[in-house]
């Protein structure tokens, strides 16, 4: 599609390294939004009760479900503002492989969600009492192969729902449905390491993880370029 | 009278045929007895409801593919007539569930995904009404649809193992040869029907692509008065 110019390695790098810098220089967004996650835990905490023993069993569900509603916000982010002064006609008229637009951004909201995932574990930990569990260094996979499965449709549904008027709301009604086998297998893993993997079942859960990432990347990179391109 | 019209009244024909076996000629099931004749109406359902979201997904990739009004049309038709099913399927679950399980609702694999699926195919019409740009609205939704269908085995395949490290679960699905017929019977109704029903939707959404095509961008009134002169 590009006869010169750097490669689709290179040209993705690039989109990353736009978008985490846009992040970067609204600080006070991540601190926000990293802050409604914590909030999140300490409400699910309040919900529940103050039985230790049902919070540390429970531990992996709320981490998850605090990440997967602040995922909504910065998804929706890393479109809105491509919608701003029309950005994004802008980029797409860069000789830029829209493949390369699409896995840029969707590693970016990764990386994104992994912080947000390593900043609230620890909070996690705290809150729920999780000092017992061992080899914590264990819940980077799940988190990274979590975080893709969220990151990686939810990248289209944003592109998908960037002009909606109520794309706050549209996105997550889209989204939820689709990740629940991401979900599943993100918590089950995660409650694995927190729990204890008595019956050695923490592969073939990440391996879910795995195939539902490489199924939904492969067919959101082919898709994109119909959604932008439209 | 138009084709579908036939197809119409050979499914209603269909259906009363094999409910009047179902409900009076076949035996009462071996273990739950007359309350297992839902049978006939739920199996059917369940069928067509996968057929017609088969439709879809098939309408989608041709809609993406050629941005052809017709097969938008037929996402329109096909998803909407599929979520009536699949509604109706959870409906008739529930009821059939109460007197046999003793609930509801159970997190088995099947109804879970079952439910899954309604939601996110509610999901495309939702998007379909808050978007107004008819080529934008029918890439999102072709889009939307590929990839609701798509997780429909995914959403099983790991329900089911999330379920089965709780406990294994069994389903009344033994049919006998007697039981065979009036719900083959049934079947073929309900799928006539829904043909009639998904080629009628389809014209609908067609007359309305189409005049929505003629005057883009204009509101009803505009469009309106344009059409009044003659369109363009």
């Amino acid at each position: 599609m590009i006869l010169s110019g750097p490669g689709l390695v290179r040209q993705i790098v690039a989109v990353i390294q736009k978008d985490l810098l846009v992040e970067w220089r609204g600080q006070a967004r991540l601190l926000a939004m990293g802050t409604y996650a914590v909030t999140l835990l300490l409400l699910f905490s309040f919900a529940v009760g103050p039985d230790t023993k049902t919070l540390q069993q429970h531990a992996a569900g709320y981490v998850w479900l605090a990440l997967l509603s602040a995922s909504t916000m910065t998804l929706t982010q890393s479109f809105r503002i491509e919608t701003e002064a029309g950005a994004l006609e802008a980029l797409l008229m860069l000789p830029v492989d829209h493949r390369a637009i699409y896995f840029g951004k969707a590693l970016a909201n990764t990386a994104l969600l992994v912080a947000l995932a390593l900043l609230i574990t620890p909070v996690a930990a705290v809150l729920f009492d999780l000092s017992a569990a061992e080899g914590l260094q264990w819940l980077l996979p799940p988190i990274v192969l979590g975080a893709a499965g969220l990151a990686g449709p939810g990248t289209l549904y944003a592109a998908l729902t960037a002009r909606v008027a109520a794309q706050q709301l549209m996105l997550p009604l889209l989204l939820f449905p689709l990740i629940v086998p991401a979900l599943v297998a993100a918590v089950k893993s995660t409650s694995l390491v927190l729990q204890g993997d008595p019956m050695g079942q923490m592969s073939s859960w990440l391996i879910v993880l795995a195939s539902f990432d490489l199924i939904f990347w492969s067919l959101s990179g082919l898709l994109f370029a119909k959604v932008v391109e439209e | 009278m138009k084709w579908e019209n036939w197809v119409g009244l050979l499914g209603l024909a269909l259906i009363t045929v094999g409910h009047y076996q179902g409900l009076f000629v076949a035996p009462p099931e071996a273990m739950m007895g007359d309350v297992g004749r839902i049978l006939y109406a739920h199996v059917p359902t369940a069928w067509v409801a996968l057929v017609v979201y088969l439709v879809a997904f098939v309408a989608a990739v041709g809609s993406l593919g050629t941005g052809r009004r017709g097969w938008d049309a037929m996402v329109e038709s096909a998803v909407e007539v599929g979520v009536v099913l699949n509604l109706l399927l959870l409906f008739q679950g529930a009821v059939w569930a109460k007197p046999t399980w003793g609930v509801f609702w159970t997190w088995d694999p099947r109804l879970t995904t079952t439910a899954i699926m309604a939601v996110s195919f509610i999901g495309v019409l939702v998007l379909r009404a808050m978007l107004t740009r008819p080529a934008q609205r029918a890439v999102a939704s072709a889009v939307y649809t590929i990839f609701a269908f798509v997780s429909v085995p995914v959403v099983y395949f790991s329900v089911k193992w999330w379920k089965t490290l709780h406990q294994p679960f069994s389903s009344p699905e033994t049919v006998d040869s007697p039981m065979v017929t009036p719900l083959r019977v049934a079947a073929f109704g309900m799928l006539f029907l829904a043909v009639f029903f998904m080629a009628r939707r389809w014209r609908l959404a067609y007359a309305k692509l189409s005049r929505e095509d003629e005057a883009p961008d204009l509101p009803p009134a505009a469009a309106a008065i344009q059409l009044e002169g003659g369109g363009s």
